[in-house]
Protein backbone atom coordinates (compact mmCIF):
# COMPACT_ATOMS: atom_id res chain seq x y z
CA UNK A 1 0.00 0.00 0.00
CA UNK A 2 1.27 3.44 -0.91
CA UNK A 3 0.06 6.71 0.55
CA UNK A 4 1.25 10.16 -0.44
CA UNK A 5 -1.49 12.06 1.36
CA UNK A 6 -0.02 12.80 4.79
CA UNK A 7 -3.45 13.60 6.24
CA UNK A 8 -4.45 9.98 5.65
CA UNK A 9 -1.13 8.82 7.12
CA UNK A 10 -1.73 10.82 10.32
CA UNK A 11 -5.26 9.44 10.61
CA UNK A 12 -4.04 5.88 10.07
CA UNK A 13 -1.36 6.24 12.73
CA UNK A 14 -4.04 7.50 15.11
CA UNK A 15 -6.15 4.45 14.33
CA UNK A 16 -3.10 2.22 14.83
CA UNK A 17 -2.48 3.87 18.19
CA UNK A 18 -6.07 3.28 19.27
CA UNK A 19 -5.85 -0.36 18.19
CA UNK A 20 -2.66 -0.85 20.20
CA UNK A 21 -4.45 0.72 23.18
CA UNK A 22 -7.03 -2.05 22.79
CA UNK A 23 -4.19 -4.54 22.64
CA UNK A 24 -2.81 -3.22 25.94
CA UNK A 25 -6.25 -3.66 27.53
CA UNK A 26 -6.27 -7.25 26.32
CA UNK A 27 -2.86 -7.67 27.95
CA UNK A 28 -4.24 -6.31 31.26
CA UNK A 29 -2.07 -3.18 31.15
CA UNK A 30 -4.90 -0.66 31.54
CA UNK A 31 -2.69 2.19 32.72
CA UNK A 32 -0.51 1.89 29.62
CA UNK A 33 -3.59 1.55 27.42
CA UNK A 34 -5.00 4.72 28.94
CA UNK A 35 -1.83 6.65 28.18
CA UNK A 36 -1.63 5.27 24.66
CA UNK A 37 -5.23 6.22 23.91
CA UNK A 38 -4.89 9.72 25.38
CA UNK A 39 -1.42 10.61 24.11
CA UNK A 40 -0.92 8.43 21.04
CA UNK A 41 -4.37 8.55 19.54
CA UNK A 42 -5.45 11.92 20.92
CA UNK A 43 -2.80 14.59 21.38
CA UNK A 44 -0.25 13.25 18.88
CA UNK A 45 -2.83 13.21 16.10
CA UNK A 46 -3.87 16.79 16.84
CA UNK A 47 -0.24 17.98 16.93
CA UNK A 48 0.56 16.10 13.71
CA UNK A 49 -2.40 17.82 12.05
CA UNK A 50 -1.08 21.13 13.36
CA UNK A 51 2.29 20.32 11.80
CA UNK A 52 0.60 19.43 8.50
CA UNK A 53 -1.09 22.81 8.49
CA UNK A 54 2.38 24.38 8.79
CA UNK A 55 3.97 22.24 6.07
CA UNK A 56 2.44 20.35 3.17
CA UNK A 57 -0.23 17.72 2.89
CA UNK A 58 1.49 15.71 0.18
CA UNK A 59 4.65 13.72 0.63
CA UNK A 60 7.44 14.57 -1.78
CA UNK A 61 8.56 11.71 -4.06
CA UNK A 62 11.59 9.93 -2.63
CA UNK A 63 14.93 10.83 -4.21
CA UNK A 64 16.83 7.71 -3.20
CA UNK A 65 16.25 4.00 -3.61
CA UNK A 66 13.80 2.24 -1.30
CA UNK A 67 15.72 -1.03 -1.25
CA UNK A 68 17.82 -0.29 1.83
CA UNK A 69 14.95 0.86 4.14
CA UNK A 70 12.90 -2.13 3.04
CA UNK A 71 15.79 -4.46 3.84
CA UNK A 72 16.26 -2.88 7.29
CA UNK A 73 12.55 -3.25 8.04
CA UNK A 74 12.50 -6.88 6.99
CA UNK A 75 15.65 -7.78 8.92
CA UNK A 76 14.35 -6.05 12.06
CA UNK A 77 10.96 -7.71 11.71
CA UNK A 78 12.55 -11.12 11.23
CA UNK A 79 14.77 -10.58 14.28
CA UNK A 80 11.73 -9.62 16.38
CA UNK A 81 9.76 -12.65 15.18
CA UNK A 82 12.76 -14.86 15.96
CA UNK A 83 12.88 -13.31 19.42
CA UNK A 84 9.20 -13.95 20.17
CA UNK A 85 9.73 -17.67 19.64
CA UNK A 86 11.77 -17.69 22.86
CA UNK A 87 9.26 -15.75 24.98
CA UNK A 88 7.51 -17.55 27.84
CA UNK A 89 3.78 -18.16 27.35
CA UNK A 90 1.52 -15.14 27.94
CA UNK A 91 0.54 -14.71 31.58
CA UNK A 92 2.80 -17.37 33.01
CA UNK A 93 3.80 -16.55 36.59
CA UNK A 94 7.31 -18.02 36.61
CA UNK A 95 8.91 -15.62 34.13
CA UNK A 96 11.95 -13.63 35.27
CA UNK A 97 10.06 -10.33 35.15
CA UNK A 98 7.40 -11.63 37.54
CA UNK A 99 9.96 -12.93 40.02
CA UNK A 100 12.34 -9.99 40.32
CA UNK A 101 10.76 -7.04 42.16
CA UNK A 102 7.09 -7.47 41.29
CA UNK A 103 6.24 -9.86 44.19
CA UNK A 104 7.87 -7.48 46.62
CA UNK A 105 5.82 -4.53 45.35
CA UNK A 106 2.63 -6.61 45.55
CA UNK A 107 3.47 -7.67 49.07
CA UNK A 108 4.62 -4.30 50.39
CA UNK A 109 2.13 -1.93 48.78
CA UNK A 110 -0.91 -2.78 50.99
CA UNK A 111 1.23 -2.37 54.11
CA UNK A 112 3.36 0.66 53.23
CA UNK A 113 1.29 2.68 50.79
CA UNK A 114 -2.22 1.26 51.27
CA UNK A 115 -3.73 2.21 47.93
CA UNK A 116 -5.47 -0.32 45.67
CA UNK A 117 -3.68 0.59 42.43
CA UNK A 118 -0.19 -0.87 42.73
CA UNK A 119 0.83 0.78 39.46
CA UNK A 120 0.30 4.20 41.02
CA UNK A 121 2.16 3.14 44.16
CA UNK A 122 5.17 2.03 42.12
CA UNK A 123 5.02 5.03 39.81
CA UNK A 124 4.63 7.77 42.40
CA UNK A 125 6.28 6.36 45.51
CA UNK A 126 8.68 3.46 44.96
CA UNK A 127 9.91 4.94 41.70
CA UNK A 128 9.34 8.58 42.53
CA UNK A 129 12.71 9.54 41.06
CA UNK A 130 11.81 8.02 37.69
CA UNK A 131 8.53 9.88 37.57
CA UNK A 132 10.22 13.13 38.58
CA UNK A 133 12.62 12.56 35.69
CA UNK A 134 9.74 11.94 33.30
CA UNK A 135 8.03 15.13 34.42
CA UNK A 136 11.25 17.06 33.89
CA UNK A 137 11.51 15.52 30.39
CA UNK A 138 8.02 16.80 29.55
CA UNK A 139 8.92 20.18 31.07
CA UNK A 140 12.08 20.39 28.95
CA UNK A 141 10.28 19.31 25.78
CA UNK A 142 7.54 21.87 26.31
CA UNK A 143 10.03 24.67 26.95
CA UNK A 144 12.00 23.64 23.86
CA UNK A 145 8.93 23.72 21.62
CA UNK A 146 7.89 27.12 22.96
CA UNK A 147 11.37 28.55 22.45
CA UNK A 148 11.68 27.11 18.94
CA UNK A 149 8.26 28.14 17.63
CA UNK A 150 7.70 31.39 19.47
CA UNK A 151 11.25 32.66 19.05
CA UNK A 152 11.03 32.53 15.29
CA UNK A 153 7.61 34.22 15.07
CA UNK A 154 8.83 37.08 17.17
CA UNK A 155 11.91 37.46 15.01
CA UNK A 156 9.86 37.37 11.84
CA UNK A 157 7.48 39.94 13.23
CA UNK A 158 10.40 42.22 14.06
CA UNK A 159 11.76 41.82 10.53
CA UNK A 160 8.34 42.64 9.13
CA UNK A 161 8.24 45.72 11.33
CA UNK A 162 11.65 46.87 10.04
CA UNK A 163 10.49 46.45 6.47
CA UNK A 164 7.46 48.62 7.03
CA UNK A 165 9.62 51.19 8.79
CA UNK A 166 12.02 51.52 5.88
CA UNK B 1 -15.20 28.03 11.83
CA UNK B 2 -17.99 30.49 12.51
CA UNK B 3 -20.61 28.71 10.45
CA UNK B 4 -20.04 25.23 11.90
CA UNK B 5 -23.02 25.50 14.17
CA UNK B 6 -23.29 21.80 15.04
CA UNK B 7 -19.57 21.53 15.82
CA UNK B 8 -19.75 24.55 18.12
CA UNK B 9 -22.79 23.32 20.01
CA UNK B 10 -21.55 19.73 20.35
CA UNK B 11 -18.07 20.77 21.48
CA UNK B 12 -19.60 23.16 24.00
CA UNK B 13 -21.57 20.25 25.42
CA UNK B 14 -18.54 17.95 25.41
CA UNK B 15 -15.95 20.19 27.07
CA UNK B 16 -17.38 20.18 30.64
CA UNK B 17 -17.62 16.35 30.81
CA UNK B 18 -14.07 16.11 29.41
CA UNK B 19 -12.69 18.40 32.11
CA UNK B 20 -14.70 16.59 34.79
CA UNK B 21 -13.45 13.24 33.54
CA UNK B 22 -9.87 14.53 33.65
CA UNK B 23 -10.32 15.46 37.30
CA UNK B 24 -11.82 12.03 37.98
CA UNK B 25 -8.83 10.34 36.34
CA UNK B 26 -6.47 12.60 38.30
CA UNK B 27 -7.89 11.93 41.73
CA UNK B 28 -9.05 8.36 41.17
CA UNK B 29 -5.58 7.26 40.05
CA UNK B 30 -4.95 5.71 43.48
CA UNK B 31 -7.88 3.35 43.06
CA UNK B 32 -8.09 2.58 39.36
CA UNK B 33 -6.19 3.13 36.16
CA UNK B 34 -5.12 6.71 35.63
CA UNK B 35 -2.94 9.34 37.20
CA UNK B 36 -1.30 12.64 36.50
CA UNK B 37 -0.03 11.89 32.99
CA UNK B 38 -3.35 10.71 31.60
CA UNK B 39 -5.38 13.29 33.48
CA UNK B 40 -3.13 16.12 32.30
CA UNK B 41 -3.53 15.07 28.69
CA UNK B 42 -7.31 14.74 28.97
CA UNK B 43 -7.58 18.10 30.71
CA UNK B 44 -5.53 19.70 27.94
CA UNK B 45 -7.74 18.03 25.32
CA UNK B 46 -10.70 20.02 26.64
CA UNK B 47 -8.83 23.27 26.02
CA UNK B 48 -7.45 22.12 22.68
CA UNK B 49 -10.94 21.19 21.47
CA UNK B 50 -12.08 24.66 22.46
CA UNK B 51 -9.15 26.20 20.61
CA UNK B 52 -9.78 24.10 17.50
CA UNK B 53 -13.44 24.99 17.24
CA UNK B 54 -13.53 28.58 18.52
CA UNK B 55 -10.11 29.77 17.42
CA UNK B 56 -6.87 30.66 19.13
CA UNK B 57 -7.95 34.10 20.30
CA UNK B 58 -10.79 32.65 22.35
CA UNK B 59 -8.44 30.02 23.77
CA UNK B 60 -5.94 32.72 24.75
CA UNK B 61 -8.69 34.50 26.63
CA UNK B 62 -9.65 31.33 28.54
CA UNK B 63 -6.09 30.16 29.18
CA UNK B 64 -3.72 33.14 29.09
CA UNK B 65 -0.31 32.02 27.73
CA UNK B 66 1.52 33.54 30.70
CA UNK B 67 -0.49 31.40 33.15
CA UNK B 68 -0.07 28.28 31.02
CA UNK B 69 3.69 28.84 30.88
CA UNK B 70 3.80 29.37 34.62
CA UNK B 71 1.88 26.10 35.06
CA UNK B 72 4.60 24.19 33.24
CA UNK B 73 7.16 25.24 35.82
CA UNK B 74 4.80 25.11 38.82
CA UNK B 75 4.03 21.43 38.29
CA UNK B 76 7.70 20.42 38.35
CA UNK B 77 8.20 22.74 41.31
CA UNK B 78 5.35 21.08 43.21
CA UNK B 79 6.82 17.64 42.57
CA UNK B 80 10.39 18.58 43.42
CA UNK B 81 9.20 20.70 46.34
CA UNK B 82 7.40 17.71 47.85
CA UNK B 83 10.69 15.86 47.70
CA UNK B 84 12.62 18.76 49.16
CA UNK B 85 10.12 19.04 52.03
CA UNK B 86 10.99 15.53 53.19
CA UNK B 87 14.66 16.51 53.10
CA UNK B 88 13.93 19.28 55.62
CA UNK B 89 12.15 16.72 57.77
CA UNK B 90 15.34 14.62 57.97
CA UNK B 91 14.06 11.97 55.58
CA UNK B 92 15.25 10.88 52.18
CA UNK B 93 14.33 12.91 49.11
CA UNK B 94 10.78 12.02 47.98
CA UNK B 95 10.12 9.96 51.11
CA UNK B 96 6.47 10.90 51.60
CA UNK B 97 6.23 9.50 55.12
CA UNK B 98 7.68 12.85 56.20
CA UNK B 99 4.36 14.49 55.26
CA UNK B 100 2.44 12.99 58.18
CA UNK B 101 2.97 11.93 61.79
CA UNK B 102 5.54 9.15 62.18
CA UNK B 103 2.90 6.71 63.46
CA UNK B 104 0.69 7.39 60.44
CA UNK B 105 3.25 6.95 57.66
CA UNK B 106 0.58 5.58 55.30
CA UNK B 107 -1.30 8.89 55.40
CA UNK B 108 1.89 10.66 54.39
CA UNK B 109 2.22 8.33 51.43
CA UNK B 110 -1.37 9.14 50.36
CA UNK B 111 -0.73 12.88 50.60
CA UNK B 112 2.63 12.61 48.87
CA UNK B 113 1.19 10.63 45.94
CA UNK B 114 -1.68 13.13 45.65
CA UNK B 115 0.77 16.06 45.56
CA UNK B 116 3.22 14.63 43.06
CA UNK B 117 0.39 13.42 40.80
CA UNK B 118 -1.06 16.93 40.92
CA UNK B 119 2.35 18.28 39.92
CA UNK B 120 2.61 15.82 37.05
CA UNK B 121 -0.91 16.62 35.89
CA UNK B 122 -0.31 20.39 36.01
CA UNK B 123 2.93 20.16 34.02
CA UNK B 124 1.52 17.77 31.43
CA UNK B 125 -1.67 19.76 30.88
CA UNK B 126 0.21 23.07 30.64
CA UNK B 127 2.82 21.67 28.25
CA UNK B 128 0.14 20.21 25.98
CA UNK B 129 -1.85 23.46 25.88
CA UNK B 130 1.33 25.53 25.36
CA UNK B 131 2.58 23.25 22.56
CA UNK B 132 -0.81 23.40 20.85
CA UNK B 133 -0.79 27.20 21.14
CA UNK B 134 2.73 27.35 19.75
CA UNK B 135 1.73 25.26 16.74
CA UNK B 136 -1.60 26.97 16.17
CA UNK B 137 -0.19 30.49 16.46
CA UNK B 138 2.09 29.85 13.49
CA UNK B 139 -0.42 28.18 11.21
CA UNK B 140 -2.54 30.31 8.91
CA UNK B 141 -6.27 30.02 9.44
CA UNK B 142 -7.31 26.63 8.08
CA UNK B 143 -9.84 26.85 5.30
CA UNK B 144 -12.61 24.25 5.06
CA UNK B 145 -11.53 23.37 1.54
CA UNK B 146 -8.08 22.32 2.78
CA UNK B 147 -9.34 19.19 4.44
Amino acid sequence: MKLRNLFAVVMLSGVFSLLSAGLFVALDAVDVAFTEAAVGAGISTVLMLGTLALTHQEEKPAQHSRALPLLVVFVTGAALLYGTADLPPFGSADTPVQQHVAPEYIERTPKEIDIPNIVTAVLASYRGYDTLGETVVIFTAGIAVIVLLHGSTRRRRREDGEETDS
Amino acid sequence: MDHHFILRVVSKMLIPPILLYALYVQFHGDFGPGGGFQAGVIFAVGFILYGLVYGLDHLRRVAPPAIVRAGIALGVLLYAGTGAYSLFKDKNYLDYSALADPERAVGGQHLGILLVEAGVGLTVASVMIAVFMAFASRAPEIKDTDW
